[in-house]
C-alpha cells in the first residue's frame, strides 16, 4: 500500500498536466495575437533557414555603380533591390534575410546556455538549500549588480569575438531569472505530498529532482526561455551595433543600424529597415511569449 | 531592525567582493594583457612589463591587489589616455547619471497616468492602446529608437542638433530615446501593482466613505502601489545604466558608457575596469537602499 500511493499520485499530477496541456493549447491556439507571432516566426525561421535560396542576391556583393540606391518605392529606386541598396552598392534586401540566421541563431542558443545553468543552478539552490543556496544566490545577486550589456561587451571584447564567445557570454549573463523562478518553484514543490512520497518510500534525490520536480517546472521554464530569446535578440543587436559582433564576414541586424547611422543624412533606408526587421521579430516572440504565460498560468485554469 | 541592517550589509560587502571578482577577471579573460599594450615588443620587454605591473605574481595575490587598489580608487593608467583611469571614469560620471535621472523623470511622467489610467479603466480601448504601446516599446533596440528620433528631429525636420551634449537642446533626444525606452518597463509595472491593490478591502471602505474616486486612487491605492515601482526600479536599474551606454554611444553623449565602450574597442583594460566596476557598484549600492528603503516603508517586512 506504501509502494502504491505514490505512483498513484505521479500518475495523477501527470494526468493534470496533460488535461492541463491541452485546455491551455486551446486557449493558445485561440488567440489572434498569439496565431499572428506564430505566423510572423514562422516566417522568420524559414526565410532564415533559406536564406541563400530566398535572398534575391549575394549578401556580400559589392557594386560602386549602385551605391546608395533607395528602396523600390521612392523615386530612383529598382525593382532588382527592392529594399535599395547601401554605401558599397550591397542589396539591403539580401543581408536583412541573411541577418535573420545570426539574430535566431544566437537569440537561440544563449538561451539554451541560460536554461542549461540557470536550471541547474536553481534545482541546486532550491534542493540542497543551505550553504549551497547561500552561494548561488550571491553569486546571482553579484550577476545582476552588471548592466548586462556592458559586461557582455567587455568579456567578448577581450575573450575576442567570434560567434561562439557572443553565444556562451550572453548565455552566462543571461541565466539568473531560471535560477531565481527555479529555485522559487522548488521550494513551493518539495514540500507537495507526491514528492513526500516519492522521498518516503526511498526514491534517490536526483530521481526525485529529475523524475518528479522537474516536469512540474516546465510551463515556467518554456515561457521564461520564449520570452529571453528576444531579449537575447536585443542584446545581441546591441553588442554588434557597438562594433563587437561576430566580424564582418555576415552581415547581422546590429551592424547594419551601426553603419547606416553614419549615412542617417543621406539613407534613412540603411539603419531604419535592419531595425524594423528586429522590431518585427522580437515583437511577435513578446506576444507568443505572453500568450503562452497567459495559457499556461496555473491560476486561471 | 538592526539584525536585518547588519545581514544586509554583509550581504552587499560580498556582494561588492564578487563585483571586484569579476571586474578583475576582465583583465585576464584576455589572455595576456601586456600583448596589447606592446603588441610588437620583444618577450625580454614584455616580461619587465609584466613584472612592474605585477601581472607574474600569483593570481590570488593579484586579486588582492587589486581589491585594495580599487577600494583607494586606483584602477591604473589608462593604456590609451596616459591618466589615472578612475579619475577620467568619474568625470564622465554626473553626465551618464544625468541622463538616467532626466530619462526616469521623463518615463515616470508618462507612465504614472497612463498605468494609472490603465488600471481604473481595464480592459477599456484606451488600456489595450497602452498595453500596444508597452509591447512595441519592449520589442525595439534602444539605439533604434535614438536613431529613428535623430532621423526625424533633427535630420529631416532639423529642430534639435544630431548629436552632442550640453546645451539643452542637445539633451532632448538622448533623454528621450532613454525616456522612450524605461517608459513602457514602468508602464507595465504601474498598471499591474494598481491592479492589484485596486480591488482591496480599504480602497472599498474608503470609497464607500464617500471619499471622490479621484482622493481614493490618489491617497489610498497610488501609496500602497509606490512600494512595487520602488524596488523594480532599484533591480532594473541595471537595464537602465546599460539603456544609457547604448544612448550615449548613438549621440556622442561625453558619458561614462560612450568612454567605456571606446575603451573596450582598444582594449584599454584599466578605464573599462574602472568604468565597469564603478557602474556595478552603483548598482549594488541602490539596491542596498532600496532594500533598507523597502522595509521602512513596510513595516510588515521587518518580521523576517
Amino acid at each position: 500500500m506504501a509502494v502504491m500511493l505514490p505512483r498513484a499520485t505521479v500518475a495523477y499530477e501527470v494526468g493534470a498536466s496533460i488535461a492541463g496541456g491541452s485546455r491551455a493549447w486551446r486557449r493558445f491556439a485561440l488567440n489572434p495575437a498569439a496565431l499572428v507571432g506564430s505566423a510572423i516566426l514562422l516566417v522568420m525561421v524559414s526565410v532564415a533557414l533559406a536564406a541563400p535560396w530566398v535572398a534575391p542576391h549575394d549578401p556580400a556583393k559589392q557594386s560602386l555603380l549602385r551605391r546608395f540606391t533607395p528602396p523600390m518605392w521612392q523615386t530612383g529606386g529598382n525593382a532588382a533591390y527592392p529594399l535599395g541598396t547601401d554605401q558599397v552598392g550591397r542589396d539591403v534586401l539580401s543581408r536583412i534575410i541573411h541577418g535573420a540566421r545570426i539574430s535566431l541563431l544566437v537569440g537561440v542558443s544563449a538561451v539554451l546556455v541560460s536554461l542549461v545553468v540557470g536550471v541547474s543552478a536553481g534545482l541546486a539552490s532550491g534542493f540542497m538549500g543551505g550553504k549551497v543556496d547561500t552561494a548561488i544566490g550571491t553569486v546571482v545577486d553579484v550577476s545582476l549588480s552588471f548592466p548586462q550589456i556592458l559586461l557582455a561587451l567587455a568579456f567578448v571584447a577581450a575573450l575576442g569575438p567570434s560567434l561562439v564567445t557572443i553565444i556562451v557570454v550572453l548565455g552566462l549573463t543571461g541565466w539568473e531569472r531560471y535560477a531565481r523562478v527555479v529555485r522559487a518553484e522548488v521550494l513551493a514543490l518539495r514540500e507537495k505530498e507526491f514528492v513526500e512520497a516519492a522521498r518516503a518510500i526511498g526514491v534517490g534525490r536526483l530521481r526525485i529532482i529529475v523524475r518528479h520536480v522537474l516536469p512540474n517546472t516546465v510551463s515556467s521554464i518554456v515561457v521564461m526561455s520564449t520570452l529571453q530569446v528576444a531579449q537575447a535578440i536585443l542584446a545581441e543587436a546591441a553588442l554588434s551595433f557597438l562594433g563587437v559582433g561576430s566580424g564582418n564576414a555576415y552581415p547581422t541586424w546590429g551592424q547594419m543600424i551601426s553603419l547606416g547611422r553614419d549615412f542617417v543624412t543621406v539613407a534613412w533606408w540603411l539603419a531604419t529597415l535592419p531595425g524594423l526587421a528586429i522590431l518585427v521579430t522580437v515583437l511577435a516572440i513578446n506576444l507568443v511569449g505572453d500568450r503562452l504565460r497567459d495559457a499556461l498560468d496555473p491560476r486561471t485554469i | 531592525m538592526s539584525a536585518f541592517l547588519i545581514r544586509r550589509l554583509l550581504r552587499f560587502v560580498v556582494v561588492c567582493i564578487g563585483v571586484s571578482l569579476v571586474t578583475f577577471s576582465i583583465l585576464h579573460a584576455s589572455g595576456d594583457p601586456v600583448a596589447l599594450i606592446m603588441p610588437e615588443a620583444p618577450e625580454a620587454d614584455r616580461a619587465k612589463l609584466r613584472d612592474a605591473l605585477g601581472l607574474s605574481d600569483p593570481l590570488p595575490t593579484q586579486f588582492v591587489r587589486f581589491v585594495a587598489n580599487a577600494a583607494r580608487g586606483d584602477f591604473g593608467q589608462s593604456f590609451f589616455h596616459r591618466e589615472p583611469a578612475f579619475g577620467l571614469v568619474v568625470e564622465r560620471m554626473p553626465t551618464t547619471l544625468g541622463l538616467t535621472c532626466l530619462a526616469v523623470t521623463l518615463a515616470l511622467a508618462i507612465a504614472i497616468p497612463v498605468g494609472i489610467y490603465s488600471a481604473v479603466f481595464r480592459n477599456t480601448l484606451g488600456d489595450h492602446a497602452a498595453t500596444a504601446i508597452v509591447f512595441l516599446g519592449q520589442s525595439m533596440p534602444v539605439f533604434w529608437i535614438g536613431i529613428m528620433l535623430m532621423l526625424l528631429f533633427a535630420v529631416q525636420w532639423r529642430l534639435l542638433p544630431v548629436s552632442g551634449w550640453g546645451t539643452w537642446s542637445s539633451m532632448v533626444l538622448p533623454a528621450v530615446t532613454l525616456g522612450a525606452f524605461t517608459t513602457p518597463l514602468f508602464m507595465r509595472i504601474i498598471r499591474s501593482s494598481m491592479l492589484e491593490v485596486i480591488n482591496l478591502d480599504y480602497v472599498r471602505t474608503a470609497r464607500a466613505k464617500g471619499l471622490s474616486e479621484w482622493l481614493v486612487i490618489c491617497r489610498h491605492a497610488l501609496r500602497n502601489a509606490a512600494l512595487p515601482i520602488v524596488t523594480v526600479t532599484g533591480l532594473q536599474f541595471g537595464l537602465l545604466l546599460g539603456g544609457a551606454v547604448l544612448t550615449e554611444t548613438v549621440f556622442a553623449v561625453p558619458g561614462v558608457g560612450r568612454l567605456i565602450v571606446g575603451a573596450i574597442r582598444q582594449l584599454d583594460f584599466p578605464i573599462v575596469q574602472a568604468g565597469v566596476f564603478l557602474l556595478a557598484i552603483i548598482i549594488v549600492s541602490v539596491n542596498f537602499l532600496v532594500d533598507v528603503l523597502y522595509v521602512y516603508l513596510n513595516p510588515t517586512v521587518r518580521l523576517h
